[in-house]
């Protein structure tokens, strides 16, 4: 199997590659999935679509041999399989490109493409002759030898994908492989995935972006809760909403906010606010106002100084230079506790890291981050009842779907976990609230409730920081947009106005004239666009 | 809910009685392969074990390893290891032996003096490694380990002649000045037993009682253990990280502090080269053992002195008591990787639990999937 491609598809060249039937997959207490029914032909992009939640990615794990489903067969190219482990799925030309990327930043592209597959063809010449003779054929342009570390987000998911064909695979799951780009870095992945199906291979891509599956899709099969209610949709007869309300069942949310109620009494001043790590700026003189009433919304690629920036608002950095204001004082040498407890609050942008307590009950949940604060103490003493008492006021006002108050966090879903953390930081009547990525993770309807308390809250005089890579929610939800590069706020934008794709321009430094930025591709004009992703209208992914 | 809450608390119990017999089981195979017969061994060391004189001195050695297990557990709850309680709790011994030898003052001032010299002396010598580390960035584990070695060379100093010792009436041994009787606290009769329970055992008592108070029912206990769980968490939160390692280890190195009192005021009355040592370290075990909670660490230090204390026996039948250590050791290591696996799943059964009640609850639009 030196040089040849794996002998597995060579049974029945028409048959489809992969062919599902009935698949049932049953965990203690839920039903992950039911009955799914999925063809995909050999040599297409088929797109999986379904809100988070839905079952895409238990679907996946069958796929690639991560478990086995209870009810139901798999074929892969005619031929019915049971698929054991990811070894047994890669042996037989399966390949996945995870959402979060498995790379070692220290090794070269080549080393971490041939890391782990080395009995393929050796570390050497051999192995190099191979990976630049895929890189060419599949139109990837990588130089081998660079270290990953230097690589922008397209490129390393470039090397993903090369790892996955070096191994021979002839059909590949991405999942969620847009969700970490910018728009032009979206283009060129789609560039990428047209040469891999020239070449006959066959792609099933998992997205909730619609447009971009509209865009990309030979067919499109739409799961929601678990069991397929579309198989085989022509995305050349659909609506980006058609699909939509077939993901969802029923409406769709839309990030907007109706009238301005924007105040001039500024709550948040940063001024110069500079933070460096090891010498270099990463925060670099930030000056913003964000007034009562006002939410203003941060776009840029991750990794640009938003997490810095909001360590330092918060107290948890302390900056090189510049001052925050909150309500004219200065806080700038305030500690966090002190922060929080004049009226700020924190929707973190990870919240396993910096948002919950996940062993601790939901009720302790609700004491973090407000552990001086009435109705969580008294004195020195921890309120339980009052805490308790407050907990379930939450859990009703903000629908946090739980047995009770006194299973753990971690039980919960990432939506409910997201609104528990929502109704916690709206207590005490904040004057400021961070919001970072507030509905990354969470279904949809998760996500309706969210941009809803965050729209009450804004009619209530809240001036918020929005920070979200999800463009749609930033320009519909913000009342003011800063682009943030390389620490620096490099340009305005007006939500009204602005379309997706200026912002992402703006955001890796092409439409400012920055030069190429460290994080973003070595080549960031974008390609061509083709028509149907700008026909696909913005308010409907 | 109530199921929620108990059903993990008695998996725990579960978990240690498991491991328990595990470690017997250990301990006969062992015994078998010696020659040994593991039933009348096991019957030999019940009988001797539950014998008045012996439950006294095991009350007396728990009551140590109780104060030793809470002071490890102090660190332990917010993921500081404080290897240094050993060497905490012998400098603290020794200089307050000293204080106390050295002034006379009336009961109870007296007795409340030696104790609060030895808080200080425990507090300040595990405080260092706290401040080497939010200064400096050094590793609690390191450092404390290094401060045991410097507490007793400092000890072998200071225990000269000329110094701080002096020769023990009627032996060799070189300790403090003796404590007078107004400092000493009297021992409490055991029924049929010669040997006296240590009156201190009550201090014991407390200790837990303020520490399981402090830590599950006041807002410094919510910061420390918040820490803990996620230190991340913690400080977006607004704990201050930098102040709560200071204070943790000043409170870990107090309860250290208190280690050798109840020797000390009820039966040493000097620090003398005899006084017990590596009490830091067998708090460490225990401590994992009884899962850093006030009761479970009663519990587990009362069965780690009921073995230590009839495992005397067995030098009489011509079995070496170092079995006890096999029976120790293993009880450690099952309970360690039993407790890991009893987490896991009562995590995992808890999410399960709230996925099926909710899948019942509502049919349709509150069921959520595993993705």
């Amino acid at each position: 199997m030196s040089t040849t491609e794996r002998p597995a598809h060579e049974s029945d060249p028409h048959a489809p590659a992969i062919e599902l039937r009935g698949i049932t997959k049953r965990f203690p207490g839920v039903v992950a999935n039911r009955d799914i029914d999925l063809t995909v032909a050999a040599g297409t992009v088929h797109a999986i679509v379904g809100e988070n939640g839905a079952g895409k990615s238990t679907l996946m794990k069958t796929l690639y041999g991560m478990h086995r489903p209870d009810e139901g067969t798999v074929r892969l190219a005619g031929e019915e399989v049971v698929l054991h482990s990811p070894a047994d799925a890669i042996a037989r030309g399966v390949g996945m490109v995870h959402q979060h990327f498995m790379l070692a930043d220290n090794l070269t592209v080549l080393e971490n493409i041939v890391l782990g597959a080395e009995r393929l063809h050796g570390i050497g010449g051999k192995a190099r002759r191979r990976i630049t003779g895929l890189a060419e054929r599949f139109g990837m342009r990588l130089d081998p030898d660079r270290l990953v570390e230097e690589l922008g987000v397209g490129d390393r998911q470039r090397v993903e994908i090369l790892k996955v064909l070096y191994r021979g695979a002839r059909l590949l799951i991405l999942d969620e492989p847009t969700a970490v780009l910018v728009p032009q870095e979206v283009e060129e992945l789609f560039g990428n995935l047209r040469d891999l199906k020239r070449e006959g291979l066959t792609v099933l891509f998992i997205s909730h972006k619609l447009d971009e599956v509209l865009a990309i899709a030979d067919q499109i099969t739409v799961i929601r809760r678990g069991t397929t209610v579309a198989d085989g949709v022509d995305p050349a007869g659909v609506t980006a909403r058609e699909l939509a309300q077939l993901m969802v069942g029923s409406e769709l949310p839309v990030p907007e906010l109706r009238e301005s109620t924007v105040t001039d009494r500024p709550v948040l001043e940063l001024a110069g606010l500079t933070v460096r790590a090891g010498g270099r700026p990463v925060v670099d003189g930030v000056d913003l106002v964000i007034r009562a009433g006002e939410i203003l919304g941060i776009a840029g690629v991750e990794g640009n100084g938003q997490a810095e920036l909001v360590e330092a608002i918060m107290g948890l950095r302390a900056p090189d230079a510049g001052t925050v204001r909150l309500d004219g004082t200065d806080v700038t040498d305030w500690p966090t506790r002190r922060r929080r407890e004049s009226g700020v609050g924190f929707i973190p942008e990870d919240r396993h890291r910096h948002g919950l307590l996940l062993e601790s009950p939901l009720w302790e949940n609700r004491v973090l981050g407000h552990q001086t604060e009435k109705p969580n103490v008294k004195g020195p003493w921890i309120d339980r009842r009052g805490a308790r008492a407050d907990t379930e006021r939450i859990v009703a006002e903000y629908d946090v779907r739980t047995p009770g108050i006194d299973v753990t966090a971690a039980a919960l879903s990432g939506g409910n976990q997201q609104k528990l953390i929502v109704g916690r930081e709206m207590s005490g009547n904040p004057k400021f609230l961070i919001a970072a990525h507030p509905t990354r993770g969470v279904d949809v309807g998760a996500q309706a409730a969210i941009w809803e308390y965050l729209r009450a809250a804004r009619a209530e005089g809240l001036a918020v920081l929005l920070i979200s890579a999800d463009l749609d929610e930033l320009i519909g939800m913000s009342d003011t947009l800063r682009v943030i590069l390389r620490g620096r706020i490099v340009a305005e934008a007006d939500p009204a106005t602005v379309t997706p794709e200026s912002l992402g321009s703006a955001m890796t430094g092409a439409a400012a004239g920055a030069g190429a930025p460290a994080d973003a591709p070595a080549e960031p004009v974008p390609a061509p666009r083709p028509p149907a992703e700008d026909a696909a209208p913005k308010e409907d992914s | 809910m109530n199921r929620l809450k108990n059903s993990p608390l008695a998996l725990t119990v579960l978990a240690a009685v498991l491991a328990l017999v595990f470690a017997v089981a250990v301990t006969a195979v062992v015994l078998s392969a010696s020659g040994f017969d593991p039933l009348s061994t096991f019957q030999a060391m019940l009988d001797f074990g539950t014998k008045p004189d012996s439950v006294a001195n095991t009350l007396n050695r728990a009551s140590t390893y109780y104060l030793a297990a809470i002071a490890v557990a102090i660190g332990f709850r917010m993921n500081l290891f404080n290897i240094g309680v050993d060497g905490q709790y012998r400098l603290a011994a020794m200089l307050a032996a000293a204080a106390g030898g050295a002034i006379a003052l009336p009961p109870v001032l007296h007795q409340a003096m030696i104790i609060i010299v030895a808080m200080l002396v425990g507090g300040l010598w595990a405080g260092i490694a706290g401040v080497l580390k939010v200064t400096r960035g050094v590793s609690e584990v390191i450092s404390t380990i290094m401060l045991n070695f410097i507490a007793t060379g400092v000890i072998a100093v200071l225990l000269q002649k000329g110094r701080l010792g002096h020769q023990v009436a009627g032996s060799d041994n070189i300790g403090t000045k003796t404590i007078a009787p107004s400092g000493r606290v009297a021992g409490i009769p055991y029924p049929g037993a010669n040997l006296q329970v240590f009156g201190l055992i009550f201090l014991a008592v407390a200790v837990g009682v303020v520490f399981h108070v402090v830590v599950n029912r006041t807002r410094f206990g919510f910061d420390l253990r918040a820490t803990g769980l996620s230190a991340t968490a913690a400080s977006a939160g607004g704990v201050n990280a930098r102040r709560m390692v200071v204070t943790a280890m000043l409170l870990s190195g107090a309860a250290a502090g208190l280690i050798g009192m109840p020797q000390l005021l009820g039966a040493s009355y000097t620090y003398g080269l005899d006084f017990p040592t590596g009490l830091g370290f067998t708090g460490i075990g225990i401590a994992l053992l009884g899962r850093n909670h006030p009761v479970g660490i009663a519990f587990a230090a009362l069965l780690w002195s009921f073995l230590d204390q009839s495992s005397q026996i067995l030098q009489f039948n011509d079995i070496p008591k170092e079995i006890v250590a096999i029976t120790q050791a293993a009880v450690l290591l099952s309970v360690v990787v039993v407790y890991e696996i009893v987490r896991r799943l009562g995590l995992r059964w808890q999410q399960q639990t709230v996925a099926a009640e909710l899948a019942e609850r509502g049919p349709a639009g509150t069921k959520e999937v595993a993705a």
